[in-house]
């Protein structure tokens, strides 16, 4: 059943570790939506959180860069660090971790200005370009990195909210991939995404791990298997599994890793 | 009978009606309602509204008419008599109705008889210390032949009050018994009642429209009235507003250019202020703000907005000025002399200002909050910080919502009156110095028709003409401004 | 796709923050500033406007009166109504009570009539008509209390500039202002609550300290009325049907752009609609209260309707399914069902739209409810059609006098008129508390 997984998982175990999260608990309000999480994430690896709806995946997700910081209600405690680094430390301006540490959303968002100003946004605002040359480079760069720079290459400065669905989120891809971060957080990336459009971010995703340490959220547990080379298993807040992708979705330890990806919770 | 007394006489009938037909309709079933076709209470309904609406209908459109149709028969006798060249027609009806409503209130109150009015009439100087008596001047050119009319006028007046009467209470006799005559077990009383609620909701909607067509209606035809007596290319083109009070038309200059640049500058200057201030606010309070800072300082910002412009314009007048003058004005702590008195372009469009910036804010606060969150998460995802979220996604993606809600504040700022009259000054002038007085087609208007300058003549008529630029100015930039912010809103339904 | 296994910058340490980053923090603080400045602005204007209307409009509630204790007999009354100049004779009377009151108190002051009139101002008429009123009270001691002239109650205000007064002055002289100190001391003069300032009417402008705003407060309260009784019912017919059964076509739409753009129309246009439709075309009587109502109703209708209308859209659909369920026609459903739901929202909404109408200022002036009413009206009815003025027309009126007496009633005038509105909206407030219900 899960034969398609393209990647062997030998070479994994060799990664440095990228990330590492030890007792992270979050909190809205009185609602506890991640209890005492401990992870290691590797460098150039993908990583896949399942779960079933509402376990705090994205939540956790959230934590990784920060994004959590935006919304009043919610407290993160723990601790999380990147590349030995505490993320929460006072000292660290969150503005300065999302550079390192991009995200791509559920929903394609581009920001309503051209294809080109998408991509061009986060370099622009990080300074990573010193002339329009630069600039230009890094635009086709990123859009060749997010497969879509075929489709856009004549239209760079149409509007990116007038693209196909699937376009949308390749562009907010390579809008990610553009601020050169080291990590890349999708949630359900491929949720409003046709076959083919999922097909495509997959490939991508798959060659983004050559650079980048990618974690991705999904609800589609053979996405989790053909794209990832680890898997970790969320369910109400606590994190049950965290193991090798082969190993999860063919010898789960826990019962309810086990119930789930046979497809009876979640 | 007064007309109150016929309305209250209209009103007990129809409760009669009310319950006489209620009665009918419980008595033709026997006493038993279930073999009624509706409630009972539905019968007596139809009862009342068939005594009622017809009958207070024909009321309502007597009283308008009856004037204006004797009016017209009154002048129509007058003229064919007695019109020498110089006499206004209008002028001269307005002293007729006057005579006849003093001479009424002097009756009412009992200052003579009802058979003396007649005498009286005859005696000019008498009459007059008569009405005066009751608070009714009369000019000094009411002739003997007005006082004809009047008493003429009178007399109609009163034979037609006394038809109206009976033409009304007849109606609504008649419109009880048919009420009365359909009145049986099978009769659909819910059904007919209701279509005449709904007639009745119908005529309340097209109220709305019967108000523009009215508004349209005085605008164009007094304006087709003045350009009649003036010439449209002065109003549209000449550069000077001087009207003049005594002469009649001729020796005024009566262009809009003047007031309309005073509008606009005026405008433009409360817009500097109530742009800048109300966007930033509504930024901070919908971007940054806690709960507890919002909680305050939005409902005290919106205080600004509950307050009359009567109070804007004292404060503009009493406070801003002498203030402003005090810094610019002659001796002032800045020894520039460049205001002269409290009335200027900044006086007003300050205070304009600050009466607009809880409606831009409010406005933007609603346009900013309906820009979706993924779109700030996106920004944010990637590092950008949050002012930089708010310039170059939030706004740019909100700014069609935003251009429409400062049309729609250039438009309140355009047709606001109060704040004009009394803060910006009475003298129409073509200048770029904002510490000099000038005025706009709002503060003319009011000039114009609050004067005692007549109404036929082109210096009042002119009111109307200023009225119509107002009209299609604001209306553009409403249309224009709701289709806008409509199309921004439908983007991210 | 080769570049993509180009290796990512080695980036400097988290806990350091770069100076590019530096850089748009400050920015970031900026712009937030910009934003606590731009409240701070609306926030100060707020202020400054209250503190202005607080301080020029309280001493219009306040009054500078003239205490002193007179005794009439009944022959002094029969001698004074014997003569040709009755009031002299009576002022003769109480500057003859007033002087024995100076000299107990041991005030050295000449109180010729020139003097008593830059002091107190007139005063015979008011002992004549006390005293014609009420014959029992002669032989016996009675307090009179008479407004002082309203310089010198300037004066305790603090509004008069003492500076300018000259000796050749008409209505005030330097030495008459220790004289009404020293009287202030004595307990002759006290500063009292002006009550006729709120029940009074409008006087001309030989006496500016007299005027009041209660005849004026009447004519708004009138044209409330008017407009209640007409916009409430039309207003909430139109919204129920535009709301509850309007079918969509090209008339209702046509409707709903015509009441957007008429809540948006200048209010000084309508004002001119009412000028040459009421008056010119109709002949109704100008500067009443009738007519200003009309006008203030067709102007707050398109509020009323669209608060109207969004309150019955926020009635659940699963109301009118209820209702139509068990077989209540349509028009049940609504009358029955929708309405009460949706009455505290249109009552407030309607409440709203009042204290707007009550506030408007400019379509009054061209309808003429500027007039000068110097008594109230007798009957309702009177009150209707007769001429009167309303509460902020009266106050621009005033502004448009010059004496500053007239300036200080109208920041009096306003402090009233906030007062109403301020009512007006707690009301509206509190019902919304009240009533609101999330479904
Ligand atoms: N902004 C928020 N405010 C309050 N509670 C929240 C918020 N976002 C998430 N939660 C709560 O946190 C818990 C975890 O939510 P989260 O979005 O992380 O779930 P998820 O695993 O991503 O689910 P899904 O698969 O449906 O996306 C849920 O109980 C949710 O109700
Ligand atoms: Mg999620």
């Amino acid at each position: 059943m899960y034969d398609d997984t393209r990647l062997t998982e030998g070479d994994v175990a060799s990664m440095n570790t990228k990330i590492s999260a030890k007792g992270v608990d979050v909190f809205y309000g009185d609602n506890h939506a991640i209890k005492d999480v401990n992870v290691e994430i590797k460098d150039k690896t993908v990583t896949a959180f399942i779960g079933p709806s509402g376990c705090g995946k994205s939540t956790f997700l959230r934590c990784i860069n920060r994004m959590n910081d935006t919304i009043d209600v919610c407290r993160v405690t723990g601790d999380i660090r990147l590349d030995g680094e505490d993320i929460n430390d006072k000292r660290v301006d969150p503005v300065q971790l999302r550079a390192r540490v991009g995200m791509v959303f559920q929903k394609p968002n581009p920001f309503p200005k051209s294809i080109y100003d998408n991509i061009a946004y986060g370099p622009r605002i990080h300074g990573l370009a010193r002339n329009k040359a630069e600039l230009d480079e890094i635009v086709e760069k990123s859009l060749r990195r997010g497969a879509i720079w075929d489709e856009v290459k004549d239209r760079l400065n149409a509007p990116g909210t007038g693209l196909s669905g699937g376009q949308q989120q390749r562009l907010c891809i390579a809008r990610a991939v553009a601020t050169q971060p080291e990590v890349l957080l999708m949630d359900e990336p491929c949720s409003a995404l046709d076959p083919i459009a999922t097909g495509q971010v997959e490939e991508l995703i798959d060659e983004l791990r050559q650079s980048y340490s990618v974690v991705i959220v999904t609800h589609s547990m053979q996405q989790a298997a053909r794209v990832s080379q680890k898997t970790a298993f969320f369910h109400l807040g606590n994190l049950v599994e965290y193991g090798d992708t082969g190993d999860i979705f063919t010898k789960p330890e826990d019962p309810r890793t086990e119930a789930y990806i046979t497809g009876r919770i979640g | 009978m007064s007309v109150a007394w016929l309305l209250t006489a209209l009103v007990l009938l129809s409760l009669a009606g009310f319950f006489i037909v209620k009665g009918r309709a419980l008595a033709s079933a026997d006493g038993d309602r279930r073999s009624l076709h509706s409630l009972p209470n539905y019968y007596g309904y139809n009862a009342m509204l068939l005594v009622f609406v017809p009958a207070f209908f024909v009321m309502c459109a007597w009283l308008v008419l009856q004037p204006i149709l004797i009016g017209a028969s009154v002048s129509s006798e007058f003229s064919e008599q007695n019109l020498t060249e110089d006499m206004n027609m209008s002028l001269v009806m307005s002293d007729v109705r006057r005579v006849a409503d003093g001479l009424d209130q002097a009756i009412a109150k009992g200052a003579i008889g009802e058979d003396e009015a007649e005498e009286v009439a005859a005696d000019l100087d008498g009459l007059k210390t008569l009405l005066s008596s009751v608070g009714v001047v009369l000019g000094s050119d009411v002739s003997d032949d007005i006082v004809a009319s009047a008493q003429d006028y009178r007399g109609m007046a009163g034979t037609w009050s006394v038809i109206r009467d009976v033409v009304v209470l007849i109606l609504a006799v008649a419109g009880f018994a048919y009420a009365w005559s359909r009145t049986n077990a099978s009769f659909r009383a819910r059904n007919t009642v209701e279509r005449a609620v709904l007639a009745l909701l119908i005529g309340a909607a097209f109220i709305a429209i019967l108000t523009t067509v009215g508004i349209i209606y005085s605008l164009i035809f007094n304006t087709v009235e003045f350009f009649r007596l003036y010439p449209a290319s002065e109003f549209f083109f000449l550069l000077e507003w001087a009207p003049s009070f005594s002469g009649r038309g001729g020796s005024s200059s009566l262009g809009v250019l003047p007031l309309l640049w005073g509008t606009l500058y005026i405008s433009l200057v409360a817009l500097a202020v109530a742009v800048p201030v109300g966007l930033l606010s509504a930024i901070y309070l919908s971007e940054y703000a806690s709960p507890a800072v919002r909680g305050i300082a939005k409902p005290l910002l919106e205080v600004l907005a509950g307050i009359p412009t009567i109070v804007y314009g004292l404060f503009a007048l009493l406070t801003v000025g002498p203030f402003l003058v005090s810094f610019f004005g002659d001796e002032g702590y800045l020894g520039v002399n460049w205001m002269g008195g409290g009335t200027a372009v900044m006086t007003a469009g300050l205070v304009m200002g600050i009466m607009l910036i809880p409606f831009v804010s409010s406005l933007s606060d609603d346009i900013i909050n309906a820009v979706p969150q993924a779109m700030r998460d996106g920004s944010l995802g990637i590092g950008a910080t949050q002012s930089e979220t708010i310039r170059q996604v939030v706004l740019p993606a909100a700014l069609p919502g935003i251009v429409g809600a400062i049309l729609l504040a250039a438009s309140r700022a355009i047709g606001e009156t109060m704040i004009v009259v009394l803060g910006a000054g009475a003298a129409a002038r073509l200048s770029l110095n904002p510490f000099e007085a000038m005025t706009t087609i709002t503060a003319k208007i009011v000039s114009q028709l609050t004067g005692d300058s007549d109404f036929a003549s082109p210096e009042a008529l002119v009111a109307f003409a200023l009225g119509m630029t107002l009209f299609i100015i604001t209306l553009g930039l409403n249309v224009f401004a709701l289709f806008i912010v409509r199309k921004y809103r439908e983007q991210y339904e | 796709m080769t570049d993509a296994t180009t290796p990512t910058p080695k980036r400097a340490s988290l806990l350091a923050v770069d100076e590019r980053t530096r850089k748009r923090n400050a920015a970031e603080a900026r712009f937030k500033i910009y934003g606590i400045v731009a409240i701070c602005v609306g926030v100060l204007s707020l202020v400054v406007l209250l503190a202005a209307i607080l301080s020029n409009g309280i001493p219009a509630f306040q009054r500078t009166v003239v205490q002193v204790p007179v005794t009439v007999t009944q022959e002094q009354y029969d001698a004074a109504e014997s003569t040709l100049f009755k009031t002299k004779e009576y002022e003769g009377l109480f500057v003859a009570a007033l002087s024995a009151e100076l000299t107990s108190a041991g005030i050295e002051a000449d109180i010729s009539s020139g003097a008593l009139e830059r002091l107190v101002g007139k005063v015979g008429n008011n002992l004549r008509q006390f005293y014609t009123a009420n014959e029992v009270q002669l032989g016996q001691e009675v307090l009179f209390e008479v407004p002082a002239a309203s310089r010198i109650d300037r004066y305790f205000k603090g509004t008069l500039a003492v500076e300018n007064i000259t000796a050749d002055n008409r209505f005030i002289q330097p030495q008459d202002l220790d004289v009404a100190e020293a009287m202030k001391d004595a307990g002759l003069m006290a500063t009292v609550f002006d009550w006729n300032f709120i029940t009074g009417v409008d006087t001309g402008v030989d006496n500016p300290g007299g005027a009041g705003i209660g005849a004026s407060v009447l004519g708004s309260l009138l044209m409330m009325f008017v407009v209640l009784f007409l916009a409430l019912p039309i207003g909430v017919a139109a919204s129920i049907y535009l709301e509850e059964f309007a079918p969509k076509n090209r008339l209702t739409d046509f409707i709903e752009v015509n009441i957007s753009n008429l809540a948006a129309v200048p209010s000084i246009v309508f004002g001119i609609l009412g000028l040459a439709v009421f008056i010119q075309y109709m002949h109704l009587p100008q500067s009443a209260p009738l007519v200003g109502g009309f006008v203030l109703t067709l102007m707050t209708l398109p509020t009323i309707i669209i608060s109207t209308r969004a309150s019955l859209k926020s009635v659940p659909p699963s109301i009118r399914d209820a209702a139509l369920g068990v077989g209540a026609s349509k028009m049940q459903a609504v009358f029955h069902h929708v309405l009460p739901l949706a009455a505290p929202g249109i009552l407030t909404g309607t409440i709203i739209g009042l204290a707007q109408a009550l506030g408007e200022t400019a379509p009054l002036l061209l309808i003429g409810m500027v007039g000068f009413v110097a008594r109230y009206p007798e009957t309702f009815l009177g009150g209707l059609e007769g001429p009167n003025s309303a509460l902020p027309a009266q106050i621009y009126n005033w502004v448009s006098r010059s004496d500053a007496v007239f300036t200080e009633k109208a920041w009096g005038g306003i402090i009233i008129l906030l007062i109403f509105l301020l009512t007006m909206n707690i009301i509206a407030i509190l019902l919304r508390r009240r009533f609101e219900r999330r479904w």
